[in-house]
């Protein structure tokens, strides 16, 4: 379903839940709507099912206005973050509800149920009720509820919350592959980067009720658009001085600017290290630290200090050691832009120092 | 060592002294009616039962008191989602007034119907017009039962209520459920535990009632006389084993009904 959303606003009493958010979105696509916790995320999902009522702006499904329908109408399906399956119901009948609601018929019915507990993997499971399954499977008959009435708009809340960090992954891939299959646009809200790099096709950065970026999860890596969203993907430094940093000296020309330093933009090591040499200063470890499958080191090069990882094939790193630190680009920002500032040193072979 | 020896006497002691409380309380008393009542042999008993009047007592004890509970049922869960679900000024004063029959006098309670209906107040006479009476007849034993009985119902409901997550039925929504049709199948289904429960508790307290009856119920053998009162008649006329003879059909009738909601209430527990 093609999904169309224009000028969205929710206030709950005085507080502004979501603000201005616009957006549009391809038939077949997976959506993450990431952010913070309370950023409005939820809201937009559940005005999008018709649970929650749109104060002001357009919801459009397939070029129909749905503002006014209710939730029964708007052919979506949704997974709630605790999963809502019905307590008193089998696996089975949980998923059926939807269809005997529709008055499929018998038939029908059983044969939808059958393909939908095959798909989730769920054989064997059908008699049991909700109390008597895991949380991953609990979470897979919701999916499948939700699915059962062939929905062209599946909305998924927070759907791995509530399930331990091993599952968790091992359904994201599922529900990856699920949704690849079935061609079907979804929607899902996370807090987790992670969940929503690994998994979605497009990422919606939501942030104090603001659509701060829509883009590929690559685009808004690369080419973050806010402050916020560069601080929030990934992981970051920010320097308050960054004229001083060897390669940034023009930075100087906008009072008032600060960097935003990625681990990965900054390279550690000897002197021998570089081929150009001019680009880099010296700095001095701090700490280092085993992340499991590679070094993060903590460096200090001026007043500043600056966070980066380094391979376990290289020569091991301890505190105190001299060394030389390249910083191949900053992110840089102030009170009205915000923009990616490449090492001036590096692309010139022949500084010019005055 | 010592210290589990101590605590080991203690456990003993505490299961003891509550078992014996409870035989000396609950058991015996009750085992004493069984045995009073047939006491004089069988026949003495069934004679006793099918004694017109007092078979008359009995049945209509029971038919008053389905009536009230089948009200109780429809009134108490009605209240116990208005109490749950809605937000509105004085909800909070309305839900601890609900407790008030429970802290009340029953006789207390008979005297509010008795000043509240008779013939001389507002209600008395506009049902009189009507055509009908309520007080001494049948309707104010039903008034009487449904008053003291009130808040079976609505408090084996609400917490049921207050447990159950608004989800449930916005997925039902989602899924093309009407509200009507997410009612009967999702909501109804989550209080049918408590509306059992409670109606059976109901049931057979209305069935015991005395206090609050006694005072309006007019007391006439065969026509409102229930069978609280006819067994304090027999106790005042001295016809100990007629008494005890009904007090067993009661007594019978509770422990079905106290066995039922055990029964409903594990079920509820474990689905």
């Amino acid at each position: 379903m093609h999904i169309e959303v224009n000028g969205l606003n929710k206030k709950f009493g005085e507080f502004q839940a979501v603000k201005d958010v616009s957006f549009e979105i391809e038939k077949g696509q997976l959506i993450g709507l990431l952010g913070p916790s309370g950023g409005g995320k939820t809201s937009i999902l559940r005005m999008l099912a018709g649970l929650e009522s749109v104060d002001d702006g357009d919801i459009v499904f397939h070029g129909k206005r749905v503002n006014d329908l209710p939730p029964q109408e708007r052919g979506i399906g949704f997974v709630f973050q605790n999963y809502a399956l019905f307590k008193h119901m089998t696996v089975e009948d949980n998923i059926s509800f939807g269809l005997e609601v529709k008055k499929w018929t018998k038939a029908k019915i059983k044969a939808r149920v059958a393909e939908l507990v095959e798909l989730t993997g769920l054989s064997g499971f059908e008699k049991r009720y909700p109390h008597q399954l895991s949380g991953g499977q609990r979470q897979r008959v919701a999916f499948a509820r939700a699915l059962a009435p062939e929905p062209q708009l599946l909305l998924l809340d927070e759907p791995f919350a509530a399930i331990d960090a091993k599952i968790r992954h091992e359904l994201r891939s599922w529900l990856r592959d699920m949704i690849d299959r079935l061609g079907i646009t979804s929607i899902f809200v996370t807090h987790d980067q992670d969940e929503a790099i690994e998994v979605a096709d497009q990422i919606m950065i939501i942030n104090k009720g603001r659509l701060e970026q829509k883009g590929t999860p690559w685009e808004i890596y690369k080419n973050p658009e806010s402050p916020f969203v560069a601080g929030f993907i990934g992981e970051s430094t920010i320097v308050d001085d960054v004229s001083s940093l060897k390669g940034f000296g023009h930075a100087s020309d906008w009072p008032g600017t600060k960097a935003l330093i990625r681990p990965e933009y900054v390279e550690v090591g000897k002197a021998a290290d570089f081929e150009l040499l001019s680009a880099t200063e010296p700095g001095r470890v701090r700490h280092v630290h085993f992340r499991g499958s590679e070094w993060l080191v903590e460096v200090e090069v001026g007043t500043s200090r600056l966070v980066t990882y380094r391979s376990l094939e290289k020569e091991i790193l301890h505190p105190g050691d001299e060394v030389q630190v390249l910083i191949h680009r900053a992110y840089l920002f102030n009170d009205n832009d915000s923009w990616v500032m490449e090492n001036k040193l590096k692309e010139d072979p022949m500084p010019v120092h005055i | 060592m010592s210290s589990m020896l101590q605590s080991r006497w203690w456990s003993w002691g505490f299961r003891s002294a509550v078992m014996l409380y409870f035989m000396i309380l609950i058991v015996f008393p009750i085992l004493g009616i069984y045995g009073k009542s047939l006491s004089a042999g069988w026949s003495t008993f069934a004679d006793n039962i099918v004694e017109p009047l007092a078979w008359k007592a009995v049945t209509l004890t029971i038919k008053l008191a389905v009536i009230a509970t089948i009200i109780n049922v429809f009134v108490g869960t009605m209240s116990a989602w208005v109490l749950v679900r809605y937000r509105f000024p004085g909800r909070r004063l309305l839900n601890s007034l609900v407790d008030l029959p429970f802290a009340l006098p029953t006789a207390v309670a008979g005297l509010m119907i008795l000043l509240l209906l008779g013939p001389h107040s507002l209600v008395g006479e506009w049902a009189e017009k009507l055509g009908f009476t309520i007080l001494f007849h049948q309707p104010a034993i039903i008034i009487a039962m449904i008053f003291v009985t009130f808040p079976f119902v609505i408090r084996a409901v609400q917490p049921l209520l207050e447990e159950m997550d608004t989800s449930e039925e916005e997925a039902a929504y989602t899924l093309g459920a009407t509200k009507a049709v997410t009612f009967w199948k999702i909501i109804l289904p989550n209080m049918l535990p408590g509306i059992l429960s409670g109606a059976m508790l109901a049931f057979s307290r209305a069935l015991a009632e005395f206090g609050a009856v006694v005072l309006v119920a007019g007391n006439i053998p065969g026509k409102t006389l229930i069978a609280s009162v006819y067994i304090f008649g027999e106790i005042e006329s001295d016809n100990t084993i007629g008494a005890t003879a009904v007090s067993v059909v009661l007594l019978t009738f509770s422990f079905l009904i106290l066995w039922t909601v055990n029964y409903v209430q594990m079920r509820g527990g474990n689905g």
